[in-house]
């Protein structure tokens, strides 16, 4: 499946705009992601080892973080992840 | 340094003419080279903080999804971001800073003084790391349409790849 990578963190995917995995689920999706480019897990990950608050995950067009299984759902080659880093701010 | 057409420039502030009092945004899709931003089209977005859309914005991720995928299918990336600060400085604030996450990126940002666009600033976003990012002044240059004329290629971004 393809992964798409936001352009701050290409830097960290050898400037990919989209990495293709193998996985059977979100969870290892995201697995085969850090260890294809392990740069990227400490911008992905919180020291506790949960997904930064302001990144977002979106398989297809759903948040990773409602969806029923979460990290267990299932995937196929069809589906297509997102990461995208929240944007927000005000005067 | 954020390079944008004229007309890119002219929409941005009209964006925020159009929203005031609430605050607009929308993305910026084009090229980084050699730390240029230079962009090839400004994207409007809804501003989902309806709860206090005078003074806060934020662009659901669905959206950006969309835009992102619309910026693969032109060859362009997402270069940056623009909101609009009514009856405001065009100065970053603290929720601007805090809220920032892509480096590299600018962030431009349009004072609107009652409805009308005044000072329009772009900031960049530098660093590594959430640890060590800051939002430093950039400047903007603006390209008039006489100079596409003038020069056909001009700062015209096609496809980044």
């Amino acid at each position: 499946m393809n992964i798409h990578i936001p352009t701050p963190l290409r830097v960290y995917s050898d400037k990919q705009d989209t990495v293709r995995v193998n996985a059977t689920t979100v969870g290892e999706a995201l697995d085969a992601l850090t260890a294809k480019h392990p740069e990227l897990k400490k911008h992905l990950y919180s020291d506790e080892g949960k997904l930064r608050s302001f990144v977002n995950v979106y398989l297809n067009d759903e948040d990773i973080r409602y969806l029923p299984e979460k990290e267990s759902t299932k995937v196929s080659e069809k589906d297509a992840l997102s990461i995208i880093p929240s944007i927000a701010g005000g005067s | 340094m954020l390079k944008l057409k004229e007309q890119t420039y002219d929409a941005i502030r009209r964006h925020g003419e159009e929203t005031y009092p609430h605050e607009c945004c929308g993305v910026l899709l084009g090229c980084s080279v050699d730390g240029v931003n230079a962009v090839e089209d400004a994207i409007r977005a809804g501003n989902t903080r309806t709860d206090s859309a005078h003074n806060r914005y934020h662009i659901a991720p669905q959206e950006l999804i969309k835009i992102q995928r619309l910026g693969r299918e032109r060859g362009l990336d997402i270069v940056g971001f623009y909101h609009s600060h009514p009856d405001h400085p065009a100065r970053w604030s603290q929720t601007d800073f805090a809220e920032a996450h892509w480096l590299g990126c600018s962030y431009v940002i349009t004072a609107v003084e009652k409805g009308v666009a005044q000072q329009t600033n772009s900031f960049h976003l530098s660093g590594s790391t959430e640890e060590d990012k800051a939002l430093m002044d950039e400047p903007i240059a603006v390209e008039q349409q006489s100079d596409s004329l003038h020069h056909p290629a001009g700062m015209q971004v096609e496809r980044c790849r």
